[in-house]
């Protein structure tokens, strides 16, 4: 099952914890990946591990031309773009009130209008291939809003929207188009968390723990797999019944 | 013209699957050859690679009929 040989993966933000196990999860199940993010050392690293059938393809969303460019980059490198993963995703928190255009216009930005971008570049070698996969990372916040993310909430909840259009367009080329809504996953950026924050959010949340990035992977691997052709403009939530939408 | 039309002709037989006679210089991409609105752009992106040509959004919407398709190349290429 899920065997994705022969296959070839871009993944945005693949230094972070949870880019790096779904680009270590497709590439297990024998996928060629393209580890994009801007901090080259951990990108080199993780290529270093994963050995053979691994490529590292440095982008800074923020910068346009460098997000159109990259669909070209990853299938000069690895040959074809089957697969894309959009990961890659910054925050600005700040309360509604004091947020202003920038925090906003950044946000989109980056979560957003990049994915899209790369979406739209991704979807031509695709169409030509009568097969593709696009996996878009969302949030539990996108459902449920967060107090401090309007910003990021917006744009995860347009990721939904845009990726169930995208869905819709290209479903009769073989291509799925879905979302993977994380909760809660216990990442570098959660450890920042004090004790007294961590009790209060296991109330929250059924499972009483937080996720790995493993268990977001294992979403990821499947909706990339030829065994979900038909699913599609899906939102899998992978967020221990936090929120169950 | 008549290299370009043959080469148009053999991409849209291609793509749609279509019967090679049906194929005439009037017949129209959806009402007579039965394809649907991602076909054209699809159409459009094979024949800007066939002919190292970039077909705009706007001259992409005109282009209705097998022989729009080999004007257009034609004036372009």
């Amino acid at each position: 099952m899920f065997d994705l040989t022969g296959k070839s993966a871009l993944i945005t933000g693949a230094s972070g914890g949870i880019g790096a196990a779904i680009a270590r999860a497709l590439h297990g199940a024998g996928a060629t990946v393209g580890l994009s993010g801007t901090r080259v050392a951990p990108l080199e690293a993780l290529a270093g591990e994963l050995g053979d059938r691994a490529h590292v393809l440095p982008c800074n969303l923020s910068d346009p031309q460098a997000v159109e460019a990259l669909p070209k980059e990853s299938i000069a490198a690895m040959g074809s773009l089957d697969i894309l993963v959009n990961n890659a995703g910054i925050t600005r928190d700040q309360l509604f009130m004091r947020m202003s255009d920038e925090d906003w216009l950044d946000v989109l930005n980056v979560n957003l209008t990049s994915a899209m971008r790369l979406c739209r570049a991704a979807v031509r070698p695709m169409m030509k291939a009568r097969w593709g996969r696009i996996v878009n990372i969302g949030s539990v916040v996108g459902a449920s809003g967060n107090p401090g993310q309007v910003n990021y909430a917006a744009a995860k909840a347009g990721l939904v929207g845009m990726t169930k259009s995208i869905a819709c367009e290209v479903a009769s080329r073989n291509i799925t188009a879905n979302v993977v809504a994380p909760g809660f996953i216990a990442t570098p950026m959660t450890d920042k968390l004090t004790e007294d924050q961590k009790t209060t959010l296991y109330a929250k949340i059924p499972a009483g723990r937080m996720g790995t990035p493993e268990e977001v992977a294992a979403a990821a691997l499947y909706l990339s797999s030829p065994e979900a052709a038909y699913v599609t403009g899906a939102t899998l939530h992978v967020n221990g019944g936090m929120a169950m939408v | 013209m008549s290299d370009i039309a043959d080469r148009v002709k053999k991409i849209v037989v291609e793509h749609l699957g279509v019967e090679e006679d049906k194929v005439v210089e009037k017949a129209s991409f959806i009402d007579d050859l039965g394809a649907d609105s991602l076909d054209t752009v699809e159409l459009v992106m094979a024949f800007e690679e066939e002919f190292g040509i970039e077909i705009p959004d706007d001259a992409a919407d005109t282009i209705q009929t097998v022989g729009d398709a080999v004007k257009f190349i034609t004036e372009a290429s």
